[in-house]
């Protein structure tokens, strides 16, 4: 069906996304749409490090300036790491646990355009309102007296996108249980299936209260509810707890799928099996429990008082242990390996140091205490940079480069891949290291601007340079991604000479993934194969039928429903018309999706057959 | 195959687990549960948080009647049960007493709304307590009517199945639909106990 | 599953029997249910001290829950070990929230 379309037409291809369930397309899908929000989100960190440039500077005033750091974090966050993440899921995840697709490929193209619609509806707020400026955290009370609408972009933006996320990561959790190849048990699935299905468990359950904190945000907005009103009685405490219950695992579900890449990129380019399979499995599980109580360590300085900030403060000193063994794994893991410096292994190698010291300043942060002198400084700036850019961005990165040939069959550059990184690298900690003692000298965050002569010119400086320095490196990138997809030069499937189950099937796959069903015998499939048998993976069926589901362009009209439906909660009185039509749309694709069966369509033995070699195998 | 998903016939013992897709609908359908188990007890906590928070409004014990309450948490839990009829027939194969029981489960549905909607009605006009009469009227109504969303949707959902397979038996691709808008109505059931017992009489309780 | 056509049959009977006798699980399920919510009411109608009521009326929603679960839901049956963790996750991150916010807010 898909693959007839090989040579079609632009139009032909825009609709294949349109509405294509194909995990490996929904992945692609992803990753342009995440990587759009991730240069829209680093413009926005470039204008906040040139206004920060000098003392006193005046390149923006300070209304935009807000909505620019406001849209940074929650692009950042929102729009650009977590799709990138699932872009990473979708395109291996089925792979590497042998499954012809997800549990729900319907369900998972809808995902997709209701995050890609709450990101076009979060981003629209520029153009007709001005944007959300209540900072990504949108505390209580300034989010609920901001004026225009920008707030409410983000609160009715972020819960269209966080149902398509929510969405996705239930699927994920499905296939991991029902879907794997026969003998891949869950102590043979690869690290980054464990850790994606651990940051979809996280999803699951820390999604609803970020749900139930935009609703309540819009209610306080739009419709006349005292939530967080003192005056009325509300609590504007219950926003922080809300916000950081679903806050804090959040950074888990960030940061757990790179620990996944990069400890298939260690393994793979270490040449060794990964070091403590088993306790990097428990370290990532342990690491998910211990997420969910420690959401009060970013309201020390709230005065919840000091049995509960001691709690929280143990709660989150606790994380450093199952961390710290990660760490270890990952050396013990190089140690004796025969080491491969390819761009991924260099990104990984980069990761260790800059995350460990991420995680250092974390332990500083937990102790309450100390806290209150660290509290809305640069200092926790600097922080959660080392650990987000430091650790989920080198992950996607790195997982992007890794994966590449798998999902597009070509190999990126590994000069330019090796000059990208090296320049990021660099800028980065030129940026965010100086941000430290920033922070220790008294910088506030979120400031308009600083005064001169209090020793904070020259750090700020250094910090805009090293911001320049990054945005060079993403251009690089940029370049070589047009540059290789132009060339078009096919690889083999497995390029890296890789251990687990997507490298042993062509680059890019068939849509149907696997002719067979694979047969695992054990940790590192295509390794176990290379050493013991002939290379290649057993099959586990005898050629059959091969049952794939529909393609349907529902899940966008259902998306464009919420979307427009969106505006008219948003502006009211005549616009109530939009919100009837937007919410009709959506019944409607619903009705139509419940009422149509969908059994999906075979693909026959004798077609397969036909097919051999059609997947650019070598 | 294909044919074999709409065949009505020779049914295996747990139908809606029979195949792959089933499998990965009850899973799914579980632990989206899951996560709504989460969304409630925010909304609970929020509740819980802002029950004393009447600013110069009534307050629970003055508004609540528990009389309806009552009423209202029978209907429900009686519709619980007339659900299970629903699946037990299903899974003797059996579509026409399948109907009959969910038609029962939707009617008992609609009068759970019914007496829901005249609560709210009458709480705003006899009492002035109305959404944004103080924080505690917010998170009541918003905690209540989050309740009575689920169960409009409920409905909506079972009525939708229900004519959707009217003219055709239980099958496989079918028995996983309708076994978990049965297992979503027993989660607005365990909701709504925790409702009337946190919501109403801890409210009357003080 | 190896059934041939000559067992089929016997096979729905047995089905059915064991249908039949979870329904009366049901029932049964169902009656105890009633009996505690007659129970939670009557306690807050006869006005005993808020001290004693409250947390027996919060086990008895918490035992009514127990037995939607596992038995209108059928989580006792097998093939429900993924959803009772998953369930018992979210009860878990649940009783956290509500914690949190009984507790831990300012009034």
């Amino acid at each position: 069906m898909s693959t007839t379309a090989r040579k079609a037409g632009f139009g032909a291809t825009l609709w294949d996304y349109l509405t294509t369930v194909d995990h490996k397309k929904i992945g692609i899908l992803y990753l342009i749409g995440g990587f759009f929000f991730f240069l829209l989100g680093g413009l926005e960190a470039m204008l906040i490090r040139i206004q920060l440039i000098a003392p006193d500077n005046e390149f923006i005033s300070a209304q935009f300036y807000n909505e620019v750091l406001t849209m940074h974090g929650t692009t950042m966050i929102f729009l650009a790491a977590m799709p990138l993440i699932f872009a990473l899921m979708n395109a291996v995840l089925p792979l590497q646990i042998g499954a012809r697709d997800v549990a729900f490929p319907f369900v998972n193209a809808l995902g997709f355009w209701l995050f890609f619609f709450g990101g076009v509806m979060l981003n629209v707020s520029w153009f007709v309102t001005g944007a959300p400026d209540a900072g990504w955290t949108a505390y209580a009370p300034l989010s609920i007296f901001s004026e225009g609408h920008g707030v409410d972009f983000y609160a009715i933006g972020l819960q269209i996108a966080g149902f398509g996320t929510l969405m996705g990561g239930i699927n994920f959790i499905v296939t991991v249980v029902n879907m794997r190849a026969p003998g891949m048990t869950y102590m043979r699935m690869p690290l980054f299936t464990w850790t994606a299905f651990i940051a979809s468990v996280l999803i699951l359950f820390a999604f609803p209260a970020l749900t139930v904190g935009l609703f309540l945000l819009t209610f306080d907005r739009l419709f006349g509810a005292n939530f967080f009103d003192p005056s009325m009685g509300g609590n504007v405490i219950i926003w922080e707890h809300l916000f950081w219950i679903f806050g804090h695992p959040e950074v888990y579900i960030l940061i757990l799928p790179a620990f996944g890449v990069f400890s298939e990129v260690i393994s793979t380019f270490a040449k060794k099996r990964l070091f403590g399979y088993s306790s990097m499995v428990f370290a990532t599980v342990l690491i998910a429990f211990l997420g969910f109580m420690v959401w009060a360590h970013h309201m020390f300085t709230v005065g919840l008082g000091p049995i509960a900030n001691s709690i929280f403060a143990v709660a989150t000193m606790a994380i450093a242990v199952p961390t710290g063994i990660k760490i270890f794994n990952w050396l013990f893991t190089l140690w004796g390996g025969s080491i491969r410096l390819t761009s991924p292994m260099v990104f990984a190698l980069g990761f260790i140091p800059t995350f460990t010291i991420g995680g250092m300043t974390g332990v500083m942060l937990a102790s309450a205490a100390a806290d209150f002198q660290y509290h809305d400084s640069y200092f926790v700036v600097a922080h959660f940079h080392y650990v987000i850019v430091g650790g989920t961005v080198l992950g996607i990165f790195a997982g992007i480069i890794y994966w590449w040939p798998k999902m597009f069959g070509t190999m990126l550059n590994e000069k330019l891949n090796h000059w990208f990184f090296w320049l990021f690298f660099i800028g980065f900690h030129l940026t965010f290291f100086v941000q430290h003692f920033l922070g220790l000298m008294g910088m506030p965050r979120r400031y308009w601007k600083f005064q001169g002569e209090q020793g904070l010119d020259l750090f700020n400086l250094i910090s805009t340079i090293g911001a320049l320095f990054m945005a060079v490196g993403t251009i690089i990138f940029i370049y070589n991604v047009i540059v290789t997809q132009t060339k078009g030069q096919k690889v083999s499937g497995d390029p890296w000479d890789g251990r687990t189950l997507e490298w042993a099937i062509p680059s890019p796959p068939p849509f149907y993934n696997f002719k067979q069903e694979p047969l695992v015998r054990g940790l590192d499939p295509l390794w176990v194969e290379k050493m013991e048998g002939d290379g290649k993976i057993k099959p586990a069926e005898p050629l059959g039928d091969i049952h794939m589901p529909n393609r349907s362009f529902v899940p966008f009209v259902m998306s464009l429903g919420l979307f427009i439906a969106g505006f008219g909660v948003m502006y009211q009185g005549g616009y109530w018309i939009l919100a009837v039509i937007g919410f009709a749309i959506t019944a409607g694709s619903m009705l139509y999706r419940s009422f149509k069966d969908d059994l999906g369509y075979h693909v026959h033995k004798e077609d397969l057959e036909d097919e051999e070699g059609d997947g650019s195998n070598g | 195959m294909a044919d074999d998903m709409l065949k009505s016939t020779n049914l295996p013992q747990n139908p809606e687990r029979a195949t792959l897709e089933g499998r990965n609908k009850f899973m799914g359908f579980w632990f989206f549960l899951g996560g709504e188990t989460v969304l409630f007890a925010s909304l609970f906590g929020t509740f819980l948080a802002l029950r004393n928070s009447t600013a110069e409004g009534p307050a629970a014990n003055e508004v609540f009647g528990l009389e309806l309450v009552f009423i209202m948490t029978m209907v429900l839990l009686t519709s619980s049960l007339t659900s299970v009829y629903a699946m037990y027939h299903m899974k003797n194969n059996d579509p026409k007493k399948m109907q009959l029981w969910l038609g029962i489960t939707v009617a008992l549905g609609f009068v759970f709304l019914g007496f829901e909607i005249y609560e709210f009605y009458h709480y705003v006009n006899h009492y002035e307590f109305g959404y944004s009469t103080s924080a505690f009227s917010s998170a009541f109504y918003t905690l209540v009517g989050f309740h009575g969303a689920h169960v409009a949707f409920g409905l909506v959902w079972i009525i939708g199945l229900m004519i959707r397979n009217a003219k055709r038996g239980v099958n496989l691709y079918n028995a996983p639909k309708f076994y978990i808008a049965s297992l979503y109505w027993h989660f607005i059931d365990v909701v709504w106990v925790f409702i009337f017992t946190v919501v109403y009489l801890m409210g009357k309780v003080g | 599953m190896t059934d041939n056509t000559n067992s089929t049959n016997e096979k729905q009977q047995f089905y059915r029997k064991k249908h039949k006798e979870e329904m009366k699980h049901h029932v049964l399920t169902f009656a105890m249910m009633i009996a505690f919510t007659l129970i939670a009411f009557g306690l807050v109608l006869a006005e005993v001290s808020p001290m004693f009521t409250i947390p027996i009326i919060i086990v008895l929603a918490a035992v009514q829950v127990l037995f939607q679960l596992y038995y209108f839901m059928h989580m006792n049956q097998e093939g429900h070990e993924m959803p009772a963790l998953m369930i018992y996750s979210g009860i878990f991150a649940a009783v956290l929230t509500v914690l949190a916010l009984t507790t831990i807010v300012w009034w």
